[in-house]
């Protein structure tokens, strides 16, 4: 047998921390009176800033990885800057909730504390280092995600996208597990490390092992929404509350980015020739689909949906580069991190333009918003140019560095086409920016003022800047990413 | 000194800084006021940096270099030299000149028309001062936003079509050019595009590659056939956007073509020189013969546009074939030469003849630009006959006017190829003057039909500014045309050189 060696519980302290937190956060939140619940909102964001201190602090601790907690735990590169991503997108998600639960009479303790416990998943997710903890991350978020999604207890629509969301997902969950037991009874370990030198030895030959890596693959892109396990993503998008939309579309991206990068690159790298034909076609498609459907949209939530779903697939194509190239993970990385930006950008206007209980989700109602709000509407653009990847904002660099990776890696006919698919997209970003720009509003509209607490006007502010800033001097971010992902 | 040394870089990030400025401002009065002191400043920036400019020298000059990107090895790179000097100093003219007409007939959200066209200023001076070629990508597509929010702004009826027709036709372009300088990154390891001259790829790459690029620039010069936004584009746009898009926007395609196609990939483009020609003889006569059809008078100013694009592209691809046949260095000169030539007489003619249409059109409480609803106008705007009579002249080619000179450059370079070559594009002497004139003939001429003409006030005070700027321009180029070629000369025999096929 082997010595019983104890954990490094340092190493997990800003996940000790924030389950702390959230249960804190908990026990504070029912002993406050309705109209003091401002208080569990600054606990639960004065928590994920202590908690990005102390990822950050990690930083300088561990400069080189380290596996703890009997291999099932690592702190690396990858692990610090995938959980400083998420703390961050996760604090502006909860910026951008606060004003918008607080007018649907969301159960807003609740909110927050959800929100907690899923950032730990997602920061767990970035440190698993088995497929064990990979699992118990991704259960913890999702689980927390449904919850959310359901909040809104007076809307059909949003129970609806609840219960599609839980059952497609513990569809996934399946096959995900499905696929981890399959590799423990070949390799006999669940841990990513051992995994990795045990296919190293001819194993990878192995259909079973093929086997499992298709459906642990399946798990994993349903999680971050390719084709083809889309299906969920416009109806729940479209149906949960906005503030949820947007908590979906961002953080968790960023942390599945992170378990596909630990499964594909560190604990299968032998079987590439397989994931990069799966990662190609589901990339072809994701991008083919969700570029071709949203055009037909005329719910801008649901539009996003699409894109998003587009996006994903814009992300794969630099993970399928990553074996023939040098850079095609970190900008994978890059690009899954500015579209997060991106994306928590355009939910976050889309939540403050909706007005107590009235939800202004439709494409029409962006009709001559420069006429209305012209800063608001400025940003917008910003963001929209940013997904449509059009340069100088930052949407343009992710996309060059996938393209550069891809052709270093000899896949210049994939390129081409990723572009060709950009076009596309571009038409129905451009259609919100028609609209805003090019039309005046609804007299209907011209009555509703918009109005927006100053916190979160600088929020959005930081947000659209962000887009175009991050355009002009990208190449912090860029080392950053080459850095996690070398 | 500072100034010196960073001028591009102030001539490119002033127009942006004056455009976040006019936004500032709370009165359209202030914006008007702003947008133009910025413009002049711009162009008056021009003087020292022509005057420190050393024409017998090929070499790039005011350059800067900072790195930008470290993981990719982009630079913040830009410098000039013959070519892009003109370029730039051509931006800023038609800039200001765009500025002012812009005071006069814009009235709605004057702040951010003054702001888009700033903006767009900015990052057209970055397109022809960048020598890196990610940073030459990003001005390039950059400079789509402002456009296109400036042909939905403040377009005619159609402008939600033509302006997303227009953004998705020349992002559709650009998208292959990407590509191939990312390959043409890997062969090398550098966007620097100096790098990129001699590379000797073989010859089915530099099809490739050539192609890529032909897409790119056919769709901004325009070539025939990709040319069919175009005419929507122009019709839709304010005046002001009619102006940089036919003075500016279109020259982006030959300049590519001067900086990219031919100093690359030479041996594709001496293998192809016969395609290029004959497309562009079909942009000469075909399009020249639509545009006579033409009832709308910006529609036709469009097309003729293409037309002498056409001779600008001709004049680029002939060399290959001059010195094929006659191995006279002295005519591929030219032929390049004119080929510049005729990009900036083009600037001048067809943008005044724009503003024309513009100023015609505001007269109008239907803001008609259509030929049939004017006719005597000269009996009314006797200044503005003469001024218009003028520009029309320069886009025919009469001897004296800017237009001539570029045209006979080419022409007489285009005999040293093939006579035949000479005498097709000979053809737009005729094509030219009918449609122009014929144009003019029934918008100045005739008894007067419309009760809206009896009432048009002549020119005011900054619109015979704005003429008066242009018609300087017109026979300065047209009567001395020294200066500019002096500044070409150095660089195009560099150009010469790197375009040869070894």
């Amino acid at each position: 047998m082997m010595n019983f060696t104890p954990p490094l519980y340092s190493a997990a302290l800003p996940e000790i921390f924030l389950l702390c937190m959230a249960s804190a956060a908990l026990l504070i939140d029912v002993c406050l009176k309705e109209r003091y619940q401002i208080i569990t909102y600054i606990f639960v964001q004065l928590s994920l800033v202590a908690a990005f201190l102390l990822v950050m602090s990690q930083y300088h601790d561990y400069p080189s990885s380290i596996i703890t907690f009997s291999g099932h735990y690592v702190v690396d590169k990858l692990a610090i800057l995938t959980k400083l991503f998420v703390l961050v997108a996760s604090f502006f998600a909860f910026v951008y909730a606060r004003q918008y639960i607080k007018e649907r009479h969301i159960a807003r303790g609740e909110y927050y504390t959800l929100g907690l416990f899923a950032v730990m998943g997602m920061l767990i997710m970035a440190s698993a280092s088995s497929f064990l903890t990979i699992y118990l991350g991704l259960e913890l978020l999702s689980l927390s995600l449904y919850a959310m999604v359901a909040l809104q207890k007076n809307s059909g629509v949003a129970s609806e996208a609840a219960m599609k969301y839980f059952v497609t997902g513990a569809l996934a969950s399946g096959l995900l597990l499905y696929g981890i037991s399959m590799l423990y009874g070949i390799t006999g370990s669940i841990e990513i490390s051992t995994l990795g030198t045990v296919l190293q030895s001819g194993l990878h030959q192995d259909k079973v092992v093929m086997l499992a890596l298709i459906f642990i693959l399946s798990g994993l892109l349903f999680k971050l929404g390719a084709v083809p396990f889309h299906m969920w993503v416009p109806d729940v998008y479209d149906g949960a509350p906005t503030s949820v939309t947007l908590f979906i579309a961002s953080a968790p991206k960023i942390a599945s980015f992170c378990i596909l990068m630990r499964v594909l690159v560190q604990a299968m790298p032998m079987m590439n020739a397989t994931w990069s034909l799966v990662l190609a076609a589901a990339a072809i498609l994701s991008m083919f689909a969700g570029n071709l459907l949203a055009i037909a949209q005329t719910n801008i939530k649901r539009m996003l949906a699409y894109s998003s779903i587009a996006h994903m697939g814009y992300a794969l194509l630099g993970v399928l580069a990553g074996p023939a190239s040098t850079t095609g993970y970190s900008a994978a990385m890059f690009y899954i991190t500015t579209y997060v930006i991106v994306a928590a950008g355009a939910f976050a206007i889309i939540a403050l333009l909706s007005k107590q209980g009235i939800e202004l989700d439709q494409l029409e109602d962006y009709r001559g918003l420069n006429a209305r709000n012209p800063w608001l509407a400025f940003m917008m653009l910003l963001l929209m140019f940013s997904m449509a990847g059009i340069p100088p904002t930052v949407g343009f660099f992710a996309k060059l560095g996938l393209l550069e990776a891809l052709v270093e890696a000899h896949y210049v006919w994939l390129a081409a086409l990723a572009l060709l698919f950009a076009i596309i997209g571009a038409y129905y970003y451009l259609r919100i920016v028609m609209l805003m720009y090019f039309e005046e509003p609804h007299e209907t509209l011209m009555e509703h003022r918009i109005t927006i607490a100053p916190g979160i006007m600088a929020a959005v502010t930081l947000n659209g800047i962000a887009a175009l800033a991050l355009g002009l001097l990208p190449s912090a971010l860029i080392d950053m990413c080459r850095l996690s992902l070398g | 000194m500072w100034f010196q040394q960073n001028i591009l870089s102030i001539l490119i990030w002033l127009p942006v800084l004056g455009a976040i400025t006019t936004l500032l401002t709370n009165s359209d009065r202030t914006a008007r006021l702003v947008a133009s002191s910025f413009a002049i400043v711009n162009l008056l920036l021009c003087v020292p940096l022509y005057l420190g400019f050393d024409s017998s020298s090929f070499a790039l000059q005011f350059h800067e270099k900072r790195l930008w990107i470290s993981a990719y090895q982009i630079y913040y790179a830009v410098g000039v030299d013959g070519i892009s000097l003109t370029m730039i100093i051509l931006t800023n003219f038609t800039g200001l000149l765009v500025i002012l007409a812009g005071c006069q007939a814009i009235k709605l959200r004057v702040a951010q028309y003054m702001a888009a066209f700033l903006v767009m200023q900015g990052m057209m001076i970055g397109v022809f001062a960048a020598t890196d070629a990610i940073l030459f990508y990003v001005f390039w597509e950059g400079m789509l936003i402002p456009m296109y929010l400036s042909i939905g702004m403040w377009g005619s009826s159609n402008r939600n079509y033509a302006a997303v027709k227009f953004f998705l036709y020349t992002f559709l372009g650009s998208i292959l050019m990407l590509i191939a300088l990312l390959y043409l990154y890997n062969q090398t390891g550098s966007f620097d595009i100096q790098h990129y001259y001699g590379l000797h790829l073989s010859m089915p790459i530099q099809k490739a590659i050539f192609f890529a690029f032909l897409l790119a620039f056919a769709v901004k010069v325009p070539m025939w056939p990709v040319h069919t936004w175009l005419p929507d584009a122009h019709t839709e746009a304010p005046a002001g956007g009619s102006v940089v898009l036919a003075a500016l926007m279109l020259k982006l395609g030959i300049y590519g073509f001067l900086r990219f196609s031919m100093p690359i990939v030479p041996e594709a483009c001496a293998h192809l020189a016969g395609l290029m020609i004959v497309l562009s003889l079909i942009a000469i006569v075909y399009i020249g013969l639509v545009a006579i059809v033409q009832t709308d008078m910006k529609k036709l100013i469009a097309y003729s546009s293409i037309a002498h694009m056409g001779f600008a592209t001709l004049g680029c691809f002939m060399v290959y074939d001059i010195l094929h046949h006659a191995s006279a260095h002295q005519d591929a000169y030219m032929s390049l030469e004119g080929a510049v030539v005729q990009m900036v007489s083009h600037a001048f003619g067809s943008g005044a003849m724009f503003l024309g249409v513009g100023i015609l059109a505001d007269r109008m409480v239907s803001h008609s630009r259509l030929i049939k609803d004017y006719s005597g106008v000269a009996a009314r705007m006797p200044i503005f006959a003469a001024f218009f009579m003028l520009f029309a002249m320069s886009n025919v080619g009469l001897p004296g006017t800017a237009g001539f000179v570029g045209e006979f450059m080419v022409i007489m370079s285009a005999f040293q190829t093939h006579f035949s070559v000479a005498l097709v594009a000979s053809l737009t002497l005729i094509l030219a003057s009918s449609y122009t004139l014929w144009m003019y003939k029934r918008v100045f001429f005739g008894p007067i039909m419309n009760q809206e003409v009896t009432t048009m006030q002549d020119l005011n005070w900054l619109e015979t500014t704005n003429y008066v700027l242009l018609a300087i321009g017109v026979f300065l180029l047209g009567l001395y045309p020294a200066p500019v070629l002096n500044v070409l000369h150095a660089t195009i025999g560099h150009l010469l050189s790197l375009s040869m096929p070894a």
